[in-house]
């Protein structure tokens, strides 16, 4: 026992390695399992808070550039507005329409923390449980999809981005559907592939990506457009790179999506699996 | 003693702030990517028992950790490189020498010495970190480059780091 006891001292740093590599391997595991830990990631309130303050230092730097971008979809919702449409007939008749009822809300919010070199990229945005976000809804930027919401706590929820191994948005490009992947192989943050095209279809480069009927964004919401199609040895669909509208590396301002059907359509289909 | 616990109390807080918040958002795509904050560990008093190192070097790794959303990774990482800076210096220092010669910075120990236990001590660190975070083989060549690439990068880091704020022993 002695001897045992004298070996155990004598070779301390490696029984100290062992011990400790042992804890932090566990925690690796544990955490990157599907109902991971929520209170040890950025929604926490003092990183949260922390990260917030030095972001509101560095926002000023971008001020230009986020300046340039709302004023530039202040004027596309300009051309929107019903002001902004000259209108021929000379006698207008109100008609109230009904046919048509709100299904998406959008909530605007700001990026307080943001990755794009990892390999798996979390968002941390300063809205949470208080404003209405929940988990799983969807986020876009002006221009393009961000990501899902993963975590929400009270003031700060966390978003797992475009850009991690995970993320799987159903896109459509000229009518056809696929599936919107990053991280197999390539880590830029500016393209993701498309998957599960099949490869007698012509993809021409340029072609507009969109979110197809299936995925939790708004039907339509922009994604990107194509950058190189061409079809893989030995595999019948093809291989799209798209390059990203949504700048990741600059993201200043998001909008969370709400589907206000989405209660309804989950538990109708909850239903199904009753039977 | 007081004076070592303040130095390497300010020294933490200063690197986790400038990993987290500055060297966070840099990086040559995801090729490159400096790591710091791992000065801290190396440059950790000679006199300082393992048990004792082991645990800064944990909740180091933790710290950064709990910043990037990665539990654990950074922690395993750090743990592997206190375990090869505990075997080099035994290898290369007496034992002796601990009293004039506090702790192992560029200053006291001179450049081709310090090259050299950072370029391994980083080595180890990424190649860790990278490698569990791929988390499998399929990549490996990749990730090799990424390792070399990155190790590169922050050794950089450090050199400009002692260089700016560590003074020459005075003999």
């Amino acid at each position: 026992m002695r001897n045992l006891w004298l070996f155990i001292s004598k070779y301390n740093a490696f029984f100290l390695l062992i011990i400790f590599f042992t804890i932090s391997l566990i925690l690796l595991i544990k955490n990157n399992s599907y109902q991971r830990a929520s209170v040890w990631n950025s929604s926490n309130q003092l990183i949260g808070r922390s990260y917030e303050r030095v972001n509101e230092i560095s926002s000023y730097l971008t001020l230009g550039k986020t300046n340039d971008s709302l004023a530039a979809e202040n004027a596309k919702l300009r051309n929107q507005l019903a002001t902004s449409f000259k209108s021929d007939s000379i006698k207008q008749i109100t008609v109230r329409d009904t046919t048509l009822k709100q299904q998406y809300t959008y909530t605007v919010a700001r990026v307080i923390n943001n990755s794009v070199h990892q390999k798996n990229n979390y968002l941390t945005i300063n809205r949470g449980t208080k404003h209405g976000i929940a988990k799983g809804m969807g986020v876009t930027s002006a221009k393009g999809i961000v990501g899902i919401v993963l975590n929400v706590n009270e003031n700060f929820a966390t978003i797992r981005s475009l850009l991690h191994t995970e993320t799987k948005v159903s896109a459509n490009v000229n009518g056809n559907i696929g599936s919107l992947v990053w991280g197999d192989g390539n880590y830029d943050p500016r393209f993701a592939y498309l998957k599960d095209i099949q490869s007698h279809l012509i993809i021409k480069k340029g072609a507009r990506v969109v979110t197809s009927e299936f995925s939790l964004f708004p039907e339509g919401t922009n994604i990107g457009y194509v950058a190189e199609s061409r079809a893989k040895d030995g595999d019948n669909s093809l291989d799209i790179k798209v390059k990203l509208d949504t700048d990741f590396a600059t993201l200043q301002y998001v909008y969370v999506i709400n589907n206000l059907l989405s209660a309804e359509q989950l538990s109708l289909e909850a239903q199904n699996k009753v039977e | 003693m007081g004076r070592v616990v303040i130095t390497n109390s300010i020294r933490f807080l200063l690197l986790i702030a400038t990993q987290v918040f500055l060297l966070k958002n840099i990086g040559y795509y995801n090729l490159s990517i400096p790591y710091l904050y791992i000065l801290f560990i190396l440059i950790l008093p000679f006199g300082i028992p393992n048990g004792l190192l082991f645990l800064f070097a944990f909740l180091t790794g933790l710290t950064i950790d709990v910043f990037y959303d990665t539990l654990g990774l950074n922690a395993a990482a750090c743990t592997v490189m206190a375990f090869v800076r505990i075997v080099f210096i035994n290898l290369t220092v007496q034992r002796d020498g601990f009293d004039n010669e506090p702790e192992p910075s560029l200053g006291i120990m001179g450049f081709r010495w310090f090259i050299f236990y950072a370029f391994i001590l980083t080595f180890s660190h990424h190649f860790i970190l990278f490698t569990f975070e791929n988390f499998k083989f399929t990549e490996i060549g990749y990730n090799l480059i990424r390792v070399i690439l990155s190790t590169l990068f922050t050794v950089f880091l450090m050199l400009i780091t002692e260089f700016a704020f560590f003074r020459k022993k005075v003999r």
